[in-house]
């Protein structure tokens, strides 16, 4: 438990504050956090955090409470398993999810916190986590997936003072530094995070001196309540006080050969308060994909979604916490037992988000949307280039996908985009100009998209061309289980990796795997998942499907199939037989399901070879009885 | 005698402004805007100013002429339809763009797509590819080129834009498609994008190039129509436009980079603003324009306005020059409510527009919005000096008691009071945009406000940014037209050139900088600014190696020959790096991007100043009205501008009437009337120490 040192001892009075003064202080905090982000973007050299901003920035309260930000309250967990002195001008660093209560939940992610002083006092927390691009350990980008231990993950930083009152400890950072690949990226992103949080902190003080430290706290708690408040209305709109629901989705597999991780959560009302359960979880895992999760971080994902849904202009925050009482078991897939494996944990991030979608959705299908989340899936290339101006510079590329935005209420799901928030990609140009590679083909796939009334959004085939030889790494999921559809709207496509050898050999790839040779002339073919599509396909408008055909994202077949309609490659629809094969597809197809899966999970795992050119992952085991893989 | 003209083609009015140079004499005109056919307006604008003036439209010398027709193509998607050429395996550049989806973590289940300008249907991929140092790694292949050709032609496509892969690198394969497009699609305007945007990054590249082709053949038919009814009208003279950097263009190469004026109609008013801030002796300062559905702030420093790189207009984020105005939707027309579940006081995005209206306007509007709040407050008085449109108050006061119940204030004028409060809050964010979050402080720069609405809200954006004085030109309405008329043609060329510091030297940068010099020099040249009266300003854009942002660097063109142009532009980044995040890094420095803007001679215009009359304005003095102010009534002079001499002190609370706008000055400020006709607005007991001050520097 960390010492917070404070020289003034006059303690926080609360005052009244008018409704309008509250709303400039919301204001003035979303203006801050957004500064944050800015401030970060344009200083880091990383190209997950540069381009394509793998980041996430908080304030808090004296108590540690975000007050403004989105991924939750890292502060409270984090002073608890420190156990220094905090004073002011002190700035504190780790990377080990296992020391800071799963504030963060890999070794990539670096988190800075700092104390926010105002006259002695006190007055707040600013905070930020960014993925550094590479950590050490055994592979380049530090995400070994066949890993089962975090110390193959490289440098585990423990909490510690980054600055004690203003001054930089070179010695400890010059530590860290020596055990990754690209210390200059490192050193220029904590500069970033480090600057991104100083801001914050001058921001808040800038209001407290024009309001007043009094009113701009008593601020804090008003701002916190009303998230309590409104979040009250919510539950008690949205579901049924004493009913328990539950959704329950997959992981493929965890690198090591074994899956699928079926996950569950239990919702239950009571009264005022619901109830997460996620004790119906999957054991931990053998590979790196287990997701340390923090109760906290639980509650904030769920807020994010009832409260988006509902008002999307609210300033959010924690104050709805105590109503949210969450249960997660030890030793399991969200709470895996130290030194386990951490590192594609982002494959879980992904699935919470559907899994709330699904549970959210379940008694309210004006507000589902279909998956989904599936992952935030990485391609990694590094080498020694060879021969040339630059032979024997070492190249070392990571960067993020994307695929369909599934089906929404509002309308069709986007193609190719990010679910995550503030994430771009990165120009081809960028990276031709940076890396031995040439992109051959950057476009979405025709018919990946879910058909439904609205589509889902195509995935996305990006062909690497290789022009040195080196390693590639791959994280990705759902390549076996769909991403579902809901409301009548059929699952997306299911993700594929594969090379083609410059020889005209054609290797398919598993999801996760690294340190895979490639050569000059080899390209790999990455494709990412579909979105799950909503609504019944057989309302969508034919001259629709007829103008998708047009455009080439939906094929003639895909309309006959999904959508039947029954049309040329030019799109014009054909109505008469459309409306035939409707009827006789409507007839055929009975009741309307909520969800639709695709096939159940034992006939996809009997199909698995044929379908995906992969064999079949094994039935996840009891981890500490393991062998290695 | 020789005459300039300026107009301004706004929403709902037409500004005319006649300027004799050599006098300073000026004319002013108002017509309503005629959207149909905007040049109806001007002429009518045009004969009444002249009929005012007493004289011929053929003895005008010059016209200048700020537009949104480019702006409105856009926002009103009444662009053309638009043919685009890409890369085989990109020809859904402008479907996947930067995969972004605004918003936070549960962004993308409330984000609405935009349509991508140029359709997915009219999009085709030619064979052949440029490696990113432009060469060769695939030769075009005709046939297949031509066929695509023609099947765009069968699209019926309107306008055609060629953007490849690396072709910032090496323009060969555009150019060689843009001939044959000429065969296969005759009449049809080309836009290619290495001649547009000559820059990395192919999504930006190719929405900026489509964006061009877009607006291309509404911008050529509204600028040749112009140019054919002034002559019809007898006016000889050269029609320019104002870009989207405050420089004019020739109308015929306006028509050839329409995308470059996106932002012409922000940009009158920045430089209008730059003219007038110049006469009362304030070289930098904030610009604050409000209108009545959003706000435009910009900075300028030493007299120059910020230029920046990315123009948005709407969800589009076009990469052209321009005026770096930033804009937020908060305007006279805002709405307030009160969402049932938070019961927080939200002004905007929402607008009445001009359509009801705000309550006030009586045109069955019953939102409350801002306009509604300074009616009520009382500092929008009834009945207006000179005024068009009669307000009617209790229309306002039924309007705003409605947010006064939804979060319990005791009565309308404390809910109008939190409306105020909070639009001001937001514009105050906008401002720290372009002042603190790009490393100045707003308290060493004065405000310039304009926009129908600006002048009411100037003085408290004033005590919120500590940016004193408040400067307030005089006619706010027609600043824009003011703009146009004051400044100077230009015409800019840029590259990039990605190198490290230490792969390249003095000697190649400063002849790609004298290149570029030359052919936006040789451009101007053909527009008649002899080449002894260009000015050139080079800029290059920095960053550290790998990092993703770069910082613009000016450079002065002594230092081209100093033999220390690399050390002079790195201690100048290092600078700028330091000012904006605080650090350096120990990292190379790498040069991306080239630009030079040559300028012509900006006219010299004479200046009328106002006539002396004392520190009494008690000769403007209308009548004495109650206002809201501070939580309380109090009793406010309501005085007519155009009664007001140089001199004039006006104390606090006060309201200033003119025919477009209205001045407030809050208690414990005065505002001074100056020799240039703007008031300047300070706190009691600074005025005069801040102006002695400010003056002494400029």
């Amino acid at each position: 438990m960390a010492t917070i040192i404070e020289t003034s001892k006059t303690p926080f009075t609360t005052v009244p504050v008018d409704p309008i003064t509250l709303d400039i202080i919301e204001n003035a905090l979303r203006n801050a956090r957004a500064e944050m982000d800015e401030v970060l973007f344009r200083t880091a050299l990383s190209p997950g955090i540069r381009e394509q901003h793998d980041e996430f920035p908080l304030i808090a309260d004296p108590s540690g409470k975000m007050v403004v930000g989105q991924f939750g309250l890292s502060v409270p967990d984090f002073l608890d398993n420190f156990s220094g002195t905090v004073g002011e001008g002190d700035i504190l660093l780790t990377s080990d999810p296992y020391a800071c209560g799963a504030a963060i939940s890999h070794a990539n992610d670096w988190l800075i916190v700092l104390p926010i002083f105002h006259s002695g006092r006190v007055v707040g927390w600013s905070s930020m986590f960014g993925h550094m691009a590479d950590v050490g350990g055994k592979t380049p980008s530090s995400m070994p997936t066949d890993a089962h231990t975090i110390f193959e993950e490289g440098v585990i930083i423990p909490p510690f003072k980054l600055y004690s009152a203003g001054e930089l400890n070179e010695t400890a950072l010059d530590i860290i530094l020596n055990q990754v690949r690209k210390p200059d990226w490192n050193r220029a992103d904590l500069n970033g995070l480090v600057a991104a949080c100083t801001t914050a902190s001058r921001r808040i003080v800038e209001l407290c001196d024009r309001f007043g430290v009094d009113v701009y706290l008593s601020a804090l708690d008003a701002l916190l309540d009303r998230n309590y408040q409104a979040m009250k209305v919510l539950l008690a709109m949205l579901f049924v006080d004493g009913e328990t629901i539950e959704f329950s989705d997959f992981i493929c597999d965890d690198g090591c050969g074994y899956g699928p991780y079926e996950l569950t959560i239990e919702l239950t009302r009571h009264g005022e308060k619901i109830h997460l359960d996620f004790s119906k979880a999957a054991p931990q895992a053998v590979g790196p994909i287990n997701y340390f999760i923090n109760e906290n971080l639980v509650r904030m994902f769920f807020g994010i979604y009832v409260i988006t849904v509902a008002d999307p202009q609210i300033l959010w925050n924690d104050g709805f916490y105590p109503l949210i009482d969450v249960t997660i078991p030890e030793d399991s897939f969200w709470k895996p037992r130290y030194p386990a494996a951490l590192n594609g944990r982002n494959h879980g991030i992904g699935r919470v988000f559907d899994l709330f979608g699904g549970l959210l959705g379940k008694n309210n299908p004006e507000i589902l949307n279909a998956a989904g989340f599936s992952s935030s899936p990485h391609f990694m290339y590094s080498g020694h280039y060879d021969g040339g101006a630059r032979d024997g510079e070492w190249f070392q590329l990571y960067s993020i996908g994307f695929g369909g935005i599934p089906g929404r209420p509002m309308g069709d799901g986007p193609d190719g985009h990010s679910l995550w928030p503030s994430f771009v990609n990165i120009p081809c140009e960028y990276l031709e100009s940076y890396y031995p590679l040439r992109i051959e083909r950057w476009e979405t796939v025709t018919d990946t998209g879910g058909a439904g009334l609205h589509r889902g959004g195509n995935g996305v085939d990006v062909a690497y061309y290789f022009e040195e030889p080196g390693t590639i790494a791959i994280h990705d999921d759902r390549w076996l289980t769909y991403p579902w559809g809901v409301n009548g709207g059929k699952p997306g496509a299911r993700g594929k990796k594969w090379i083609v050898r410059a020889s005209g050999e054609v290797e398919v790839l598993a999801s996760k795997i690294h340190e895979v040779p490639v050569g000059r002339g080899d390209v790999l073919h990455f494709v990412t998942w579909g979105g799950g599509g909503w609504g019944d396909p057989l309302t969508r408008e034919p001259e629709l499907v007829g103008l998708e055909v047009r455009r080439g994202l939906v094929s003639t077949e895909g309309a006959r199939i999904g959508y039947g309609i029954v049309c040329d490659a030019d799109g014009v629809v054909d109505s008469s037989a459309s409306e035939a094969a409707r009827s006789e597809m409507s007839a055929a197809r009975g009741e309307i399901a909520v969800f639709d899966k695709g096939p159940s999970i034992e006939k996809i795992l009997e199909r698995c070879e044929a379908e995906t050119g992969l064999p079949a992952p094994r039935p996840p085991v009891n981890v500490r009885k393991a062998v290695r893989a | 005698m020789r005459y300039r003209l300026g107009v301004d083609v706004g929403g709902t009015f037409t500004d005319v402004l006649l300027l004799e140079e050599t006098t300073g004499t000026t004319f002013r005109a108002k017509t309503p805007s005629t959207p149909a056919d905007q040049s109806v307006g001007v002429l009518n604008g045009i004969d009444k100013v002249c009929s005012k003036a007493g004289i011929e439209p053929s003895e005008i010398d010059q016209v200048l002429h700020g537009t949104t027709v480019a702006t409105n193509a856009i926002l009103q998607g009444r662009g053309a339809r638009v043919g685009l050429v890409t890369t085989d395996g990109f020809r859904q550049v402008l479907q996947i763009a930067r995969s972004y989806v605004p918003g936070g973590l549960a962004g993308w289940i409330i984000w609405p797509k935009p349509e991508p300008l140029a359709a997915l249907e009219n999009t085709v991929e030619v064979v052949g590819r440029l490696a990113a140092d432009g060469s060769e790694v695939t030769a075009l292949d005709e046939n297949q080129a031509r066929g695509q050709l023609r099947r765009l032609a069968g699209a019926g496509i309107e306008a055609l834009t060629i953007s490849l892969i690396n072709s910032y690198a090496n323009d060969a394969h555009e150019k060689k498609i843009a001939e044959w497009a000429a065969d296969e699609l005759p009449g049809i305007p080309i836009s290619i994008s290495s001649q547009v945007l000559p820059e990395m990054r192919e999504y930006e590249r190719t929405l900026t190039t489509v964006a061009n082709s877009y607006v291309q053949p509404e911008v050529s038919r509204y600028v040749r129509n112009l140019d054919n009814s002034l002559q019809d009208r007898g006016i000889k003279a050269p029609l320019s436009i104002l870009r989207s950097d405050g420089g004019l263009v020739q109308s015929a190469k306006a028509s050839e980079a329409p995308v470059s004026l996106l932002l012409s109609g922000p940009a009158g008013g920045v430089t209008g603003a730059v003219w007038f801030a110049e006469q009362a002796g304030f070289s930098d300062f904030l610009t604050f324009d409000m209108g009545g559905t959003s706000t435009d702030v910009a900075l300028v420093l030493g007299g120059q306005p910020r230029i920046g790189r990315e123009t948005k207009v709407g969800d589009l984020a076009v990469r052209a020059t321009s005026v770096d105005v930033r804009t937020v939707g908060a305007g006279g027309g805002s709405i307030a409510h009160v969402p049932e579940l938070t019961r927080a006081l939200r002004v905007g995005p929402q607008s009445a527009g001009a359509d009801p209206g705000p309550a006030a306007y009586g045109k069955g509007g019953t939102d409350p919005t801002v306009t509604d709040a300074n009616v009520v407050l009382g500092y929008l008085p009834a009945s207006l000096a000179g005024g068009e449109v009669d307000l009617d108050a209790d229309a306002s006061r039924t309007a705003v008691a409605t947010i006064a119940e939804a979060i319990g204030l005791a009565g309308p004028e404390e809910a109008a009071s939190g409306i105020v409060d909070i639009v001001n809050e937001n514009m105050f964010g906008a401002l720290r945009l372009v002042s603190v979050q790009q490393g100045y402080d707003p308290r060493d720069f004065a405000l310039v406000s304009f926009g129908g609405a600006g002048p009411l809200h100037a003085n408290a954006l004033g005590r919120l940014t500590g940016s004193w004085p408040v400067i307030v030109p005089p006619s706010p309405g027609v600043l824009c037209a003011y703009g146009d008329a004051t400044t100077c043609l230009r015409d800019e060329a840029a590259r990039t050139m990605v190198r490290a510091f230490s792969d390249i030297d003095d000697g190649e940068l400063r002849t790609a900088l004298a290149e570029l010099a030359e052919a936006a020099s040789e451009r101007l040249s053909a527009e008649g600014v002899p080449a002894d009266q260009q000015t050139a300003t080079y800029q290059v854009d920095l960053r550290y190696q790998g990092q993703g942002f770069e910082i613009p660097v000016d450079l002065d063109a002594s230092a081209l020959d100093s033999g220390e142009l690399l050390s002079t532009l790195g201690s100048a980044f290092d600078a700028e790096h330091q000012r904006l995040f605080s650090f350096l890094l120990k990292n190379e420095r790498e040069v991306i991007n080239l630009r030079v803007t040559v300028s012509g001679p900006r006219p010299e215009v004479a200046f009328q100043p106002l006539e002396d009359g004392g520190d009494d304005p008690s000769a403007a003095l209308i009548t004495t009205n109650d206002v809201w102010m501070d939580g309380q009534y109090a009793k406010a002079g309501i005085y007519d501008r155009s009664k007001l001499l140089a001199g004039n002190v006006v104390t606090g609370p006060a309201v200033i009437t003119e025919m477009d706008s209205t001045t407030l000055v809050l208690s414990g400020h005065t505002a001074t009337v100056h020799r240039s006709a703007c008031l300047l607005i300070n706190p009691v007991g600074t005025d005069d120490t801040h102006r002695t001050t400010r003056l002494q520097e400029s």
